[in-house]
């Protein structure tokens, strides 16, 4: 939080000037261009038709079909809702737990801390990724098998989480926890009037990253769905690219920009914010 | 201190008693269970799983897809880990500067990590396509050969490799860019005032300060090359004769496709010691040689 003052310094003294400037712009757009390049081309041949995705002509007509032949090609509709839910109960559950754990950890002194604390950093490398035969295993002993909960729970008790919350309590000025007691403020009624609100810039880049991670998580709701009711967009996608359509090339991209679409445009909209607290967060 | 009555730690206790009942079901006990459970039988329909010792390990030893998967993760890691790094501080120092476009360049550099590994990698598919993709529109506008990227044995696994720094190093450059602009500005004015050069003051204070972030990022990036197999399910499933099988991917096919699982725990258990391995490593070693302020 002591970095405020220095949004968006630039590098100051250092800021290539005349012929330097020149040479960085160029390079820079070099390679803006190439790391673009694959998104530029999934729009060029989601809005043309199939007979111009391997030819660019810049009179080539433009259309919608391949949107309209995508949507109904595959039940999108529900594997939206269905990410929707997803992402919704995973920030949820993640935010409400690993608030209560970080400031546990960030401003009460009770034995076995250290002991536990480490207990959940080992998340930080065991993660819930890697444990998909047990995760899996576990999941059809609690009859939860090819259900929203089942995607969200292994992610639920984020370490990386804990940890943020926990660094940003702890720069929290005493003063402020101890007046809020005075006036009789239980620890809880501390945590939501003192802590949560001066932790914004970090709730809104772990939320953001959050987000966008199990809007594209893959392997495990793979493993652990097998319905239409259940599978996210991420596995929809799957199912549908690998199967008969897998060779027109249009609709693919057309379901491959529909699916990443909503993020995308949220990420455009809040650009600025998201760099920005990613900044104030301090996350380094 | 307030916090340290007795009645206190019955607090803290509970208010981390939700995010550790999840922690130990979903992380502690499989991980345990995962080393229980690799030295035991597959469970199949009439026959409970038994104890066999060593088993699972004999037949990961005599696995050469195991080992093929163990190399293929090496060259991937030591492809990826690197250049994506140095890929994001180089973005990160550029962006900090200002010239013109500088609010496109920093999206084009991020927006791969905001989209689905699984929706990129089917564009990607086509850039590799032999006779049609971009790649050979390219390649044959310069007179070259067509070549099948994903479909031969010595380019496949570079091919996939390339995909995966493409979409990771915007997400590093994010921290190193937060980290480059906490630099207090008064640094520079005293370099430029003792006269270094930029690559002086990059080398010797710019670096130097941004050593936590390169381990986070490190430790990151070491995690993903063994995580990231999202890609592998649309460009190759693993082939060509296993030549982009990583650990990870292998785990899935042994552990879901075959349905053995006392086999896939014991490839997990390889998985997750490699993991710690690095991990001790990393802390071990770089943890001495950084300045934290």
């Amino acid at each position: 939080m002591a970095t405020t003052h220095a949004v968006d310094q630039g590098s100051g003294q250092y800021q290539p000037k005349g012929k330097g400037l020149v040479l960085e712009t160029v390079a820079a757009w070099a390679l803006a261009l190439i790391w673009i390049a694959p998104l530029a081309y999934a729009v060029w041949a989601a809005f043309h038709p199939p007979e111009f995705s391997t030819r660019f002509d810049l009179l080539a007509p433009l259309t919608l079909k391949n949107f309209a032949r995508a949507w109904e090609a595959a039940p999108f509709a529900r594997y939206f809702l269905n990410t929707f839910v997803l992402v919704t109960l995973v920030l949820v559950s993640q935010l409400t737990l690993c608030t209560l754990a970080a400031f546990a950890f960030a401003r009460y002194e009770f034995p076995g801390r250290g002991i536990i604390f480490a207990l959940v950093l080992a998340q930080l490398m065991i993660m819930p990724d890697v444990l998909i035969v047990e995760n899996y295993r576990t999941m059809s002993k609690l009859g939860l098998v090819d259900s929203i909960p089942a995607i969200a729970l292994p992610y639920v008790a984020s370490a990386f989480g804990i940890f943020l919350l926990r660094q940003t309590f702890k720069q929290v000025p005493r003063e402020l926890d101890d007046a809020a007691r005075v006036e009789g403020a239980s620890g809880l009624q501390t945590l939501l009037k003192v802590y949560v609100p001066l932790g914004k810039p970090v709730y809104l880049a772990y939320g953001l990253v959050s987000v966008s991670y199990h809007w594209n998580n893959f392997l495990w709701p793979l493993i652990i769905t097998s319905s239409v009711e259940s599978r996210p967009l991420t596995v929809g996608l799957q199912v549908f690219s690998s199967s008969d359509q897998g060779i027109d090339w249009s609709v693919i991209c057309a379901a491959t920009l529909m699916t990443s679409g909503p993020l995308l445009l949220g990420f455009l909209l809040f650009q600025r914010q998201f760099v920005q607290s990613f900044i104030r967060a301090g996350v380094k | 201190m307030i916090h340290q009555q007795p009645r206190s730690w019955i607090n803290a206790w509970l208010l981390l008693l939700p995010a550790m009942s999840l922690l130990a079901l979903f992380t502690h006990w499989p991980a345990v269970a995962t080393i229980v459970d690799s030295f035991f039988s597959t469970p199949k329909a009439r026959r409970q799983s038994v104890f066999v010792g060593p088993d699972n390990y004999h037949q990961m030893l005599s696995d050469p897809v195991f080992w093929q998967a163990l190399s293929n993760n090496f060259w991937f890691a030591l492809g990826t880990i690197p250049t994506s790094i140095a890929l994001a501080l180089l973005m990160a120092v550029w962006v900090n500067d200002r010239f013109p476009g500088r609010t496109f360049v920093r999206m084009a550099f991020f927006t791969p990590t905001v989209l689905p590994m699984i929706a990129v990698a089917n564009i990607w598919l086509f850039f590799y396509t032999p006779e049609i993709g971009l790649l050979e529109q390219v390649r044959s506008a310069f007179g070259g050969r067509t070549h099948n990227w994903l479909g031969s044995q010595e380019t496949a696994l570079a091919a996939v490799t390339v995909v995966a720094v493409w979409k990771e190093a915007g997400f590093f450059m994010i921290f190193y860019l937060a980290a480059l602009q906490a630099i207090p500005p008064n640094l520079a004015e005293a370099s430029t005032l003792e006269g270094a050069s930029r690559w002086h003051f990059f080398r010797r204070v710019q670096f130097p300060l941004l050593m936590p972030t390169t381990l986070f990022v490190l430790v990151n990036a070491v995690i993903n090359a063994f995580r990231m197999v999202d890609h592998i399910f649309v460009l190759t499933r693993g082939g060509p004769d296993n030549a982009t099988t990583l650990l990870l991917f292998h785990i899935y096919m042994v552990g879901f496709s075959f349905w053995d699982t006392g086999y896939a725990a014991a490839l997990t258990v390889v998985l997750l010691v490699s993991l710690a391995v690095l991990a001790l490593l990393q802390y071990g070693v770089l943890e001495r040689r950084i300045h934290y302020r």
